[in-house]
């Protein structure tokens, strides 16, 4: 199966790779996996006190539609308020990479990852709030 | 026809099958509809001949690996284990996955066999402990909800293997 230009531009040189200090109370963290191919994915995103979006890493073991999607939306997600992340549809990372209806499954991974993220960074704000 | 790929091979839907019964079923099957035997039958045998061929080898593909058979068992239950907009799995479990890739990675770039080989052993026996578990949670309790997140987490795990085999065979070469 061939790969798009934009898919393999991400893969060959993906933006972003890495992590974020874990404990940080501003660096929310999304883990999520695909059991249809077992590919894994960790997004770390790190929000200032305004709720936007500063930086963003990942670390994706997966096949290169994943790694592609995880790449992509790190470059998206800088610079959003994280409610804007939220609303990140795999749809959009699918159409963006023109990927295949085979790996669109890899963009779900992607936008789960956003919300897994999103949702642990929420929750520490919340226990920050109720300190 | 039969109802189902256990019954083809003349074994009781289960987790926990009797690999010989199994493998000599095949065996028997195999050779009852190989081509050979229909050279001058009828283009009916023949195409019935391939096409029990074909059944037979599927079933024995989703039969022989435990994690396909696994999910077969579950669609006999009318449950789809893998679902392309299911993508949680406990946390634990993903960290622990991230953990053996990364590990996977170091000991490649140190072309380090010794350690790929101990990451691999170290998995095996987290995939026997589920493997275990699914004895008792597909063929005992009939626990299917529990048996289905068991069986994600297998296909996780002989995903990795594969990926330490074929980093095993690379440097091997």
């Amino acid at each position: 199966m061939a790969y798009s230009d934009k898919v393999l531009d991400h893969y060959e040189n993906p933006r972003n790779v890495g992590t974020l200090d874990k404990n940080d109370p501003n660096v929310g963290t999304g883990m999520v996996g695909a059991p249809a191919c077992g590919d894994v994915m960790k997004l770390m995103i790190k929000v200032n006190d305004a709720g936007i979006i500063e930086d963003a890493k990942f670390k994706t073991y997966g096949c290169g539609s994943a790694i592609a999607s995880s790449s992509l939306v790190t470059e998206w997600l800088k610079g959003k308020t994280v409610d804007e992340a939220y609303a990140i549809k795999n749809s959009a990372i699918a159409e963006e990479l023109a990927l295949p209806p085979v790996k669109i499954h890899c963009s779900v991974l992607a936008e789960d990852a956003i919300k897994a993220a999103v949702a642990d960074i929420k929750a520490k704000q919340l226990a920050k709030a109720s300190a | 026809m039969t109802e189902n790929y256990f019954e083809l091979f003349g074994l009781a839907p289960s987790f926990n099958i009797e690999l010989a019964t199994f493998e000599n079923n095949f065996r028997k099957i195999q050779s009852a509809s190989h081509p050979d035997r229909f050279v001058t039958g009828t283009a009916a045998e023949k195409l019935s001949a391939m096409q029990l061929a074909t059944l037979a080898n599927e079933a024995y593909q989703t039969l022989k690996s435990p994690a396909n058979r696994a999910k077969y068992l579950l669609e006999l239950q009318g449950i789809k284990a893998i679902s392309e907009t299911n993508t949680a799995m406990p946390t634990d479990f993903l960290m622990q996955q991230m953990e053996w890739r990364e590990a996977l990675e170091d000991a490649k770039a140190a072309k380090d066999i010794v350690a790929l080989e101990q990451l691999h052993a170290e998995i095996q026996l987290e995939g026997k402990a589920l493997h275990a578990n699914l004895v008792d949670l597909l063929d005992i309790k009939k626990d299917y909800s529990t048996a289905t997140d068991t069986t994600r987490k297998l296909i996780f795990i002989d995903k990795v293997c594969a990926d330490i085999n074929k980093a095993i065979e690379h440097l091997d070469n």
